[in-house]
């Protein structure tokens, strides 16, 4: 077990005439080596094979897939059709989009400036305005929800439908701005007071000096909102709930299985056809979402 | 002297203006969307209002009913100290496991930790439709395996001593947000008090204890407040987990009673939704909707008295 703490050391090459100690000392690294990845495999299987039986039970044919068997006999693609094609599928698939979308578009348009003006200016009441920022970052969304849903429901009229989720995006998002100044933090201040020097006024400097720069935290701010509403499952539930045409994937994943009672087959189909989306935007964007990860937590 | 003092007081009006131009998206947004629903939720829950008749004024009634009548409140608050107390030391220690064994790993490191990570994103409600498939007591792949290697085959979701252990279990696969603060942490712990620890002969666990931990430990506690906080929002999974195993799935869910099995997935989030939206006690919900509130913000009061970066600024 020494391996899991020792100091990660390069392997020094391996001298010509071996003394008895190297010997001894590149049997210990190998057997470092063997433990590390021994244990590195063992939770790889905790994390993938649930991935792996929901794959092959959600390719099962129906009578199959109520028995105890794990591998399909025969390979039955045309499930992932048959979710596609269910009636409302493509239109929850639209409206988590366009949530997901327009939300991330808004919150960066209305959260950028905000955390700019957290990071650089000096003005009374800063950190009180800081500390609202992170306490309604924490807060518990169903704290508010009885008096919002009567906003949104009785005087404004919006429920069934998914804009009393995509409206307050556009007065910003605690959790961006927060990112998005830790970030603004770590850009040194002389590179704005050069331009302002030159004459370029504060959205300005903004716009052309700290923006092309804090490129990694807007991509990371923007992935990360773009998965919360994809995710989001209590909004939908209760702004959407009562019109089947606003559903969200999320919202709509779970009436699915109500109608399919039995067909665990047509069921997994359907719950990867809703996480495949976000893995694949993860492989095109890994680098920007670790590094958001680690901004919120070690910068923080 | 006079035309100076006009000036700066002119630039100052010109830095107020655009203090407030950058400000104001937020401005309008934490007070119509946070202070007004909160001092709202204030007002209702000294009410009693169905949404339909007019509120009227009845006291600490609806405090009385949600501390002393309602039979799901406090079941929901022992949930939730069971899961700030295994699930979350748990996904702690899991994470910084999994964090220093990632960064031990030489051959195929990014395959393994993209492995490791790729579960974190898994939307709730999918990834808790997995596990509900996966360790379902009838033809759950979990028990399958579990019986022909001898195993007892516990009822997971659909048993009221094992739901939680299944969500832990749910939570657990999910570890990638702290594997990765814990990897970018344990990579900044300086090599040279490693080096010195082995110079003095000491062990992995002296290593550990005397090296590792001292520097991570802002890291580790940060990663305990903010599970506490995350507990307290505890909502999706607990709730399609009950409906998934108790087979009670409807398009509105109006008529699903949370906490399936016995009450043993209920937190408090879900309360708010059973009283507001199933039972249109408004005074109610509200009760417990302050109740969340205080919990969470003590332990956010918590993580901003930690008195690092949180709140640092560059001045």
């Amino acid at each position: 077990m020494s391996t899991l703490t020792s100091p990660r050391t390069e392997t020094p090459p391996a001298a010509p005439g071996l003394t008895a100690a190297g010997r001894e000392a590149r049997r210990t690294k190998f057997l470092h080596w063997v433990a590390v990845h021994s244990l590195a495999i063992a939770a790889a299987l905790f994390f993938v094979l649930p991935f792996v039986f929901v794959f092959l039970t959600a390719l099962m044919s129906d009578q199959q897939a109520l028995t105890r068997d794990l591998w399909p006999d025969a390979f039955h693609w045309e499930n992932l059709r048959t979710v596609w094609e269910t009636p409302g599928f493509l239109t929850w698939w639209k409206n988590t989009l366009l949530y997901a979308g327009l939300g991330t578009a808004l919150t960066l348009l209305s959260s950028i400036p905000v955390a700019y003006a957290l990071a650089r200016f000096k003005f009374r009441g800063r950190n009180v305005a800081l500390m609202l920022v992170i306490s309604t970052m924490m807060l518990p969304p169903q704290v508010i929800i009885v008096p919002m849903y009567l906003f949104w429901a009785k005087e404004l009229h919006l429920s069934g439908t998914l804009w009393p989720l995509i409206i307050p995006m556009a007065f910003t998002d605690a959790f961006s701005i927060f990112l998005l100044r830790q970030f603004l933090l770590t850009i040194p201040k002389d590179y704005v007071d050069a331009a302002k020097v030159d004459g370029c006024g504060d959205f300005r400097a903004l716009g052309r000096i700290i923006l092309p720069m804090a490129k990694p935290a807007i991509a990371a701010v923007a992935l990360f909102q773009f998965f919360y509403c994809w995710n989001d499952y209590f909004g939908p539930q209760i702004y959407a709930s009562e019109n089947a045409a606003a559903w969200t994937l999320s919202y709509g994943l779970e009436s699915f299985k109500g109608a399919h009672h039995t067909n665990w087959n047509l069921t997994m189909a359907a719950t990867l056809l809703v996480m495949a989306p976000v893995i694949i935007l993860f492989f095109f964007a890994q680098k920007a979402f670790i590094e958001g990860v680690t901004l919120t937590g070690v910068k923080g | 002297m006079a035309t100076i003092s006009v000036g700066l007081r002119h630039k100052r009006r010109k830095e107020r203006l655009r203090n407030l131009a950058f400000l104001s998206p937020w401005l309008i947004g934490v007070s119509v969307f946070f202070l007004y629903p909160l001092i709202s939720t204030i007002y209702f829950s000294f009410m009693k209002y169905d949404g339909f008749t007019p509120p009227v004024w009845t006291g600490l009634k609806n405090w009385r009913y949600v501390f002393t009548d309602y039979p799901f409140f406090w079941p929901a608050l022992r949930n939730t100290l069971w899961l700030v107390i295994i699930m979350v030391s748990l996904r702690v220690v899991f994470g910084l496991g999994i964090g220093m064994l990632i960064t031990k790993v030489k051959t195929g490191a990014g395959f393994f930790r993209t492995a490791f990570y790729l579960p974190y994103l898994a939307p709730p409600v999918a990834a808790t439709m997995a596990f509900a498939f996966l360790l379902n007591p009838g033809t759950g792949p979990v028990n399958n395996i579990l019986g022909s290697i001898g195993l007892p085959q516990p009822g997971w979701f659909n048993d009221p001593a094992w739901s939680k252990p299944a969500l832990t279990l749910l939570a657990l696969w999910g570890i990638g947000d702290l594997m990765v603060i814990f990897m970018a942490s344990l990579l900044d712990v300086p090599q040279e008090q490693y080096e010195a620890a082995s110079l003095d002969g000491a062990s992995w666990w002296q290593r550990f204890r005397f090296v590792t931990l001292p520097n991570i430990s802002p890291i580790v506690l940060f990663a305990v407040v903010t599970g506490v906080i995350q507990t307290m929002q505890y909502y999706t999974q607990p709730l399609v987990a009950g409906k998934v195993a108790s087979g009670i799935i409807g398009g509105s869910g109006q008529q699903f009673e949370p906490g399936y099995p016995e009450k043993s997935t209920l937190t408090l989030p879900q309360l708010v939704y059973h009283l507001g939206f199933q039972r249109f006690d408004t005074g109610g919900a509200s009760v417990i909707a302050l109740v969340l509130f205080v919990l969470a913000m003590v332990f956010t009061g918590l993580l901003m008295r930690r008195g690092s970066g949180f709140l640092a600024t560059d001045d």
